[in-house]
């Protein structure tokens, strides 16, 4: 970091920053968040007494002879996926480019990154709206509801991630983000990586193990 | 005299920063120890409030087919008292000493953020109102305080009752995560220079750890929340069996926070206590390090032992020896604990105040609950014994005996330095002595009523079972009990129109709190303090031979302090709103939420951009 930025630092006993500290402290919080989300969802994976049924990767015919569609796609999501994660290199890039103070690199590279967000954001709301028209909702089956729930709640941490970046865009237009404020950018960015993350196990979890 | 000159150092320290007043300030205030002062003040309220409830409950069951309390209101009550001790009585009234206290004890001018503080306490006193205003519906929750499904489903709990209860219950575990990312942060960064981890004050070390489990603990509870609240407005079937859910999920996620939580309510206590007992019998604490690892041990085995409240769910022999063994190696830690205190008032030079007997009373009454504790980590025994008032009688003895008694015992110590007034020593000991023996009188009974057999959570009992005269103990218990908090009020109105007269240093204290002003000025320390060691004050005083000189009251010219702020009351108002807008999705639609999620917009907005000074 810059001598600039050490300069508008107080002085704390662990050397880092409050706000850093405080992202992380709450980032610990949000695992224990998202852990009993995805155990919820692990619990209820299986179960369903009415809508699509147990398999919703593949096509399934109960002993019954009733046949079950598959409702997961897994190739729009994966697109989703590898953009999120890209989405974690470029935000990398506008905080390098904020700490050295090329504002044209931090806006580029800002703009990726919300990109990226949006995309995924709409991907979702596509795939949701997608569920309903095949007749899953939140009410169908627990499948449906812990689905819904888990997914939403990533969702809704990557729309507030949007809302906070697309911000520090604004501010970073209006030329407010110099070098020594680019912990704010940091700050966000951590949280932004998190929510990746949290995706990189909701992915395989939800999408890939059947 | 003394005090009147204390009175004119006071009109003399104006000079610099106004001293603030007026309602605007404390709407406004982002100062730690005004804030303290507000949970304090809240929290007391809504204590005397579970306590006008339990009253009640106890006129009720004082004798058998009493008619006094429909059921209905009955089971209302008992959960009111429930959520509304441990959520916004014992919760908030340690908060009010996190607040005040820590940024005192640890040498620093105000929390990491002090924005985010005044946020904490207005979400609190907001989702303390919305539980509350249930009354003014007659839907006061009435499942429990514990919420069990499926008792909670809209099949069987239709009206708003259990609304209130998921969605209040939501708004507080905000105020409670914020303030623990707020306290963490304090205490790892802003310690006075040379105030090493190891050199915390023992409250500041089991507060720490208080916040470690309210970061991991409350977000389950608010999944779990969430998770009923689906249930309840948007058609999920979590809880539902009929629909393949499983009430025990509820149990399991509900006690993995539960447990959790009982520590978060005995430990900030455990950290008065090791604050009193050493300046009350004139030794360092006994076993400092001993005293931080078990503190610590107790807090991570509390993430291991859930499954002890679910012994009768029939879980299986090895599910039951697991949570058995963790349950009964608790004790442990919690033993060493109790050694240590024994060992720091042995051989001291005792000085017997009012903090050091609600001090010592504590220990002998945690000592019961504890043991207690352990007898029904046996299955076995849990068995004859849940459900009964046997547990009633456990968790009544560590909470009122182990965490009331402690939260009392530092409401004495700390109100010189909260107030600036002495508390009468006199009415203190017939509080002390009023509550010890209401208590008692309560409580023991339940033990004995619990083993033969009476259940709790019923509304009454028959004649002739032999349950009369204890219950009748227990009723006039209650009132003593009660009428010892009307004491405690009286010494506080009382003193309150006396002078100022606390020193700096009433009870020849140890640790940096006693070092300023009493009430501190707003930046607390005039010169950031240097510490060298466990018990700074002391050290001082050796060296100097004596005790310190009255701190001056100073202008505070030059230092610097963060500004006030709206803000944190404007958003935790739309964070309310967003609650209210779901509790009338069925009126007004999805309005009420976007009104609410605007309003939580606008406010952290603002928050976000407001020069922070």
């Amino acid at each position: 970091m810059s001598d600039h930025a050490h300069a508008m630092q107080l002085e704390t006993s662990t050397g880092l920053d409050n706000r850093k500290l405080a992202i992380w402290t709450f980032i610990g919080s949000e695992c224990l968040f998202f852990a009993t989300l995805i155990s919820n969802y692990l619990v209820h994976k299986q179960t369903w007494l009415s809508g699509p049924g147990p398999f919703p990767h593949e096509r399934w015919t109960s002993p019954s002879g009733q046949a079950f569609e598959p409702i997961i796609e897994i190739p729009l999501v994966t697109m989703g996926t590898a953009l999120l994660l890209f989405s974690s290199l470029f935000v990398v890039l506008a905080l390098a480019n904020a700490q050295r103070g090329n504002r044209n690199g931090l806006l580029v590279w800002l703009a990726a990154t919300l990109f990226c967000g949006f995309f995924f954001v709409g991907m979702q709301v596509y795939e949701f709206t997608h569920f309903v028209h095949r007749g899953l909702t939140l009410k169908t089956n627990l499948f449906g509801a812990s689905f819904f729930t888990l997914t939403g709640f990533h969702g809704t941490h990557v729309t507030l991630g949007v809302i906070w970046l697309l911000t520090l865009w604004i501010e970073a237009f209006r030329g407010k983000i110099p070098p020594a404020k680019s912990l704010n950018l940091e700050i966000a960015a951590l949280y932004w990586h998190f929510v990746d993350v949290v995706w990189i196990v909701i992915f395989p979890v939800v999408y890939l193990i059947k | 005299m003394a005090t009147t000159a204390l009175d004119q150092q006071r009109a003399h320290a104006t000079a610099g920063h106004a001293e603030k007043s007026g309602l605007w300030s404390w709407l406004t205030t982002v100062d730690h120890k005004r804030v303290g002062i507000l949970y304090g003040a809240t929290a007391f309220f809504f204590f005397l409030l579970g306590g006008i409830e339990a009253i009640l409950l106890r006129i009720q069951l004082g004798s058998p087919n009493s008619t006094f309390l429909s059921p209905d209101t009955y089971n209302q009550l008992f959960t009111m008292h429930g959520t509304t001790m441990i959520f916004l009585a014992i919760m908030p009234l340690s908060a009010m000493f996190f607040n005040f206290m820590i940024p005192l004890m640890i040498g620093a001018r105000d929390v990491a953020f002090p924005r985010l503080n005044a946020f904490s306490y207005w979400v609190f006193l907001a989702g303390g109102l919305f539980l509350n205003s249930s009354f003014f519906f007659g839907a006061a929750p009435d499942q429990g305080w514990y919420g069990y499904a499926n008792l909670t489903s809209r099949q069987y709990s239709p009206g708003m009752n259990v609304d209130f209860w998921t969605l209040g219950l939501q708004i507080l575990g905000v105020a409670s995560l914020a303030a623990a990312v707020n306290f963490f942060v304090t205490i790892l960064n802003m310690r006075a220079p040379g105030m090493k981890l190891m050199r915390m004050p023992m409250f500041v070390w089991m507060s720490f750890i208080t916040q470690v489990l309210l970061l991991l603990a409350f977000p389950v509870i608010t999944v779990a929340l969430i998770l009923l609240m689906f249930d309840r407005f948007f058609g999920t079937h979590f809880f539902v069996p009929s629909a393949g859910g499983d009430p025990l999920l509820w149990q399991h996620l509900f006690w993995i926070f539960g447990h959790p939580e009982v520590y978060i309510l005995i430990l900030p206590a455990f950290g008065i206590i090791s604050e009193v007992l050493p300046v009350f019998s004139r030794k360092p604490l006994f076993g400092y390090a001993a005293m931080v690892f078990s503190g610590a041990f107790i807090a991570f085995l509390g993430f291991g032992v859930w499954s002890h409240h679910m012994f009768t769910t029939g879980m299986g022999p090895i599910a039951d020896t697991f949570f058995a063994l963790t349950t009964m190696l608790i004790a442990i830690p919690t033993g060493v604990k109790i050694f240590n205190w024994l060992g720091t008032v042995w051989g001291g030079s005792i000085q017997y105040r009012v903090p050091m007997y609600f001090a010592l009373g504590f220990i002998a009454m945690f000592i019961i609950g504890g043991l207690s504790g352990v007898m029904h980590s046996s299955p076995p025994a849990d068995l004859q014994q849940n459900d009964t008032y046997f547990i009633v009688a456990h968790f009544h003895y560590v909470l009122f005996g182990g965490s009331i008694f402690g939260l009392t015992a530092g409401a004495y110590y700390w109100w010189p330095k909260m107030s600036g007034r002495m508390l009468d020593e006199t009415l203190g000991k017939v509080h002390f002595w009023l509550m010890l023996i209401g208590f008692n009188l309560t409580f023991f009974p339940m033990h004995i009523l619990g083993l033969n057999g009476m259940p709790r959570r019923v509304y009454t009992y028959p004649e002739g079972l032999g349950f009369e005269t204890l219950n009748q103990v227990e009723t006039v218990g209650s009132l003593i009990l009660g009428l010892s908090f009307v004491v405690f009020l009286f010494n506080i109105f009382k003193t309150a129109r006396g002078p100022r007269n606390a020193p700096a240093d009433p009870w020849n204290g140890a640790t940096l709190e006693w070092a300023i002003p009493s009430p501190p000025q707003e930046w607390n320390f005039a010169e950031v303090p240097a510490v060298h060691g466990r018990d700074p004050l002391w050290e001082a005083k050796r060296e100097r031979g004596g005790p310190l000189p009255e701190p001056p009251r100073v202008s505070g010219e030059g230092i610097h302090l963060p500004n006030p702020s709206i803000w944190p009351l404007v958003a935790a108002v739309g964070l309310t709103g967003v609650m209210v807008g779901v509790m009338t999705l069925h009126i007004v639609g999805p309005w009420g939420v976007v009104v609410g999620l605007s309003i939580l917009f606008f406010g952290v907005y603002n928050w976000a951009f407001e020069p922070a000074g």
